[in-house]
C-alpha cells in the first residue's frame, strides 16, 4: 500500500475537501468516496445528475501515418467502423485474449486517435502500445499527467453540460468533439460508466477547476450533486460494466467476460484474435455471471459463491445495489453456464445467504435511448 | 431517548444506557457519521451470552462492514427488530430509534469503568 504521504491528489482536491468529500487511496491516489452519501449520490445520478472527479484517469494520444494501424492492431472492437466524432468501447487484448485494459478510443480523423485508460494500468497500457508500435508510423503521446477529467452524468446531464460547451449537447451517444474550454483544448465525449447519459470532460489540469466549479453551479437547480467512487462504483455495478482489475484483467479474455460484441472477429486481425476463435471454437469453460442476494445482505468482493452445497466461484464485484434494494455481484461460473435465476448462495462473515444468478445489467436506464 | 449524559461510552464507539431491566446498546452519532449509509445490520440473538469486547454485531454500509464491541458481558436480551426493514434508522437515529440490542446480567462494575459523555467526547478530539 502506498502511505498517505505518497498519495497523488487531482487538481480538484481542495475544491473537494471544502465540499466536504472523504477520500480514500484508490490506485496510489487520493479521491473522493463521497461528499453527501453513496446513497444520495447514487440516486441523484439515476433521477438528476451527478458530477465526479475522474482525473486518476489516462489519456493518451495515438497519432501519425500508421496511428489507426496501431489501433486496429490493438483493439479487439474495429475502428476502422466508427467515423471521426465517434467514441468507441475496446478490449486491448494480449496473445492469449487476455484482456490489458478496456479503453474508450474515440476517433478525431484517419490519423487521430484519443484513448482513455483505467488509472491503474497507464503505465501497462502506453508501454504496451509503444512495444506494439515498433515498426510502424505513428507515435504514443501519454497525456495524463498534464490532464484531468470529470463526469457528467444523470438523465439531466445534457442540460448541464450547455455551462461549459454548448455544441457538446448536440452529441450523439458515443459522440466526442474537441473544443476550447476556457480557451484551452478540451476533449468531450458523451460517454460514462454509470449507466446513464452523460458526458466526459478532458481537460488541462488548470482549467478543470472551472469547468467543475460552472458544472456546479449550472447544475444546482437540476439537482446536481458531486459524486464520489463510492456512488461510481455502485452505478457501474448495476449497469453491468465491468471493472478492470477486479472482473477483468490479462489472464481473463473478452469472451469470458460476456462482452462478445466487442472482439470483431471479422475484423483482418488483432492481437488476441487466433486466441479468441480458438476459445470460442472449443467452448467457454467460465463467463462473468451475475448474482442477486434473495435476503437482506451485503455481498463483498472475495465473498465465496456455492451451488448445491459445493464452491461455485467467488465475488469479483459486489454491493448493495441502491437502485435494486439489494444485494448484487458477479462472479465466474463454470460451464455449464446457469441460466437465470439459478440457486446459489453467498457466504458472507460466515454466514451463506440465499442468493439466484441474474441477467446482466442489472439496470437499465430508459435516458439512454 | 436516552439522555447523552446518562449514557456511556466505548474507544470502539458504542453508547450503552441502563434502563429499568436491561442495558440497551448502540453505535454513536460519531460512529454512524464515520460509517456512513447503513444498509444492513446484523445483530446478536436472543439468549445470547455475550462477553465484553467480543464482536457480537455487523452494521454494513454500501463500501464496508463494521464490527460493533459488546461494550459489557451480559446475555441478549432482545435485538432491535425494527432494523432489519429499515437499517437506516442508526443513521436517523443513532442513539434512539437506531438502538442495536439489549443485554441483562452485566455487571455495574464494568459498566462504572466505561467513559462518561465528557470523557468520550475528550477521547474523540485525542482521537481526532
Amino acid at each position: 500500500m502506498t502511505s498517505a504521504a505518497a498519495l497523488r491528489t487531482t487538481p480538484l482536491h481542495q475544491i473537494q475537501k471544502e465540499a466536504g468529500a472523504r477520500f480514500v487511496d484508490f490506485h496510489g491516489w487520493s479521491l473522493p468516496v463521497q461528499f453527501s452519501g453513496i446513497i444520495k449520490e447514487h440516486q441523484a445520478v439515476r433521477g438528476a445528475c451527478g458530477l465526479f472527479d475522474v482525473s486518476h484517469m489516462g489519456q493518451v494520444w495515438v497519432t501519425g501515418k500508421d496511428a489507426l494501424a496501431l489501433v486496429q492492431k490493438t483493439n479487439a472492437n474495429d475502428a476502422a467502423k466508427f467515423k471521426p466524432g465517434q467514441s468507441m468501447y475496446s478490449h486491448m487484448l494480449n496473445e492469449r485474449g487476455g484482456v490489458v485494459d478496456d479503453v474508450i478510443v474515440t476517433v478525431f480523423g484517419p490519423e487521430r486517435f484519443f484513448v482513455v485508460v483505467n488509472a491503474s494500468n497507464i503505465e501497462t497500457d502506453v508501454a504496451w502500445l509503444r512495444r506494439q508500435a515498433a515498426g510502424l508510423d505513428c507515435a504514443v503521446d501519454d497525456q495524463s499527467a498534464g490532464t484531468a477529467m470529470v463526469a457528467l452524468q444523470g438523465p439531466a446531464a445534457k442540460e448541464v453540460i450547455g455551462a461549459v460547451c454548448p455544441e457538446a449537447a448536440a452529441l450523439k451517444r458515443m459522440g466526442g468533439l474537441e473544443a476550447r474550454l476556457f480557451g484551452e483544448p478540451c476533449v468531450v465525449t458523451r460517454t460514462g460508466y454509470t449507466g446513464e447519459d452523460g458526458f466526459e470532460v478532458v481537460a488541462p489540469n488548470a482549467v478543470i477547476p472551472r469547468v467543475w466549479q460552472t458544472l456546479i453551479v449550472r447544475g444546482g437547480s437540476f439537482g446536481l450533486l458531486p459524486c464520489g467512487l463510492g456512488a461510481r462504483d455502485t452505478l457501474r455495478l448495476e449497469a453491468g460494466l465491468l471493472l478492470h482489475g477486479n472482473d477483468v484483467d490479462a489472464d481473463h479474455t473478452t469472451l469470458e467476460t460476456g462482452y462478445d460484441w466487442v472482439a470483431k472477429l471479422d475484423k483482418p486481425d488483432f492481437i488476441g484474435k487466433a486466441a479468441l476463435q480458438a476459445q470460442k471454437k472449443a467452448g467457454l469453460t467460465r463467463r462473468l455471471t451475475g448474482l442477486k442476494l434473495l435476503e437482506r445482505g451485503v455481498p463483498r468482493p472475495g465473498c465465496k459463491v456455492y451451488a448445491d452445497g459445493a464452491e461455485a466461484g467467488v465475488l469479483c464485484s459486489a454491493t448493495y445495489s441502491p437502485t435494486l434494494e439489494t444485494g448484487i455481484g458477479v462472479y465466474y461460473a463454470a460451464a455449464p453456464f446457469p441460466p437465470p435465476g439459478r440457486a446459489l448462495e453467498v457466504e458472507i462473515h460466515g454466514r451463506r445467504f440465499p442468493a439466484a444468478t441474474a441477467p446482466l445489467p442489472f439496470y437499465k436506464s430508459l435516458s439512454r435511448s | 431517548m436516552p439522555e447523552p449524559a446518562k449514557c456511556r461510552y466505548t474507544k470502539t464507539h458504542e453508547w450503552v444506557y441502563l434502563d429499568a431491566r436491561s442495558a440497551v446498546v448502540g453505535v454513536t452519532e460519531h460512529a454512524q457519521h464515520e460509517i456512513g449509509d447503513v444498509v444492513f445490520v446484523d445483530l446478536p440473538k436472543a439468549g445470547r451470552a455475550v462477553t465484553q469486547g467480543e464482536a457480537v454485531a455487523v452494521v454494513e454500509s454500501v463500501k464496508a462492514a463494521f464490527d460493533i464491541y459488546a461494550p459489557l458481558s451480559g446475555t441478549v436480551e432482545a435485538s432491535n427488530p425494527a432494523l432489519a426493514a429499515d437499517p437506516a434508522a442508526v443513521n436517523r437515529s443513532a442513539t434512539d430509534q437506531g438502538w442495536l440490542y439489549k443485554l441483562t446480567s452485566v455487571d455495574a462494575a464494568q459498566l462504572a469503568a466505561l467513559l462518561t459523555l465528557a470523557q468520550y467526547e475528550e477521547f474523540l478530539k485525542t482521537a481526532a
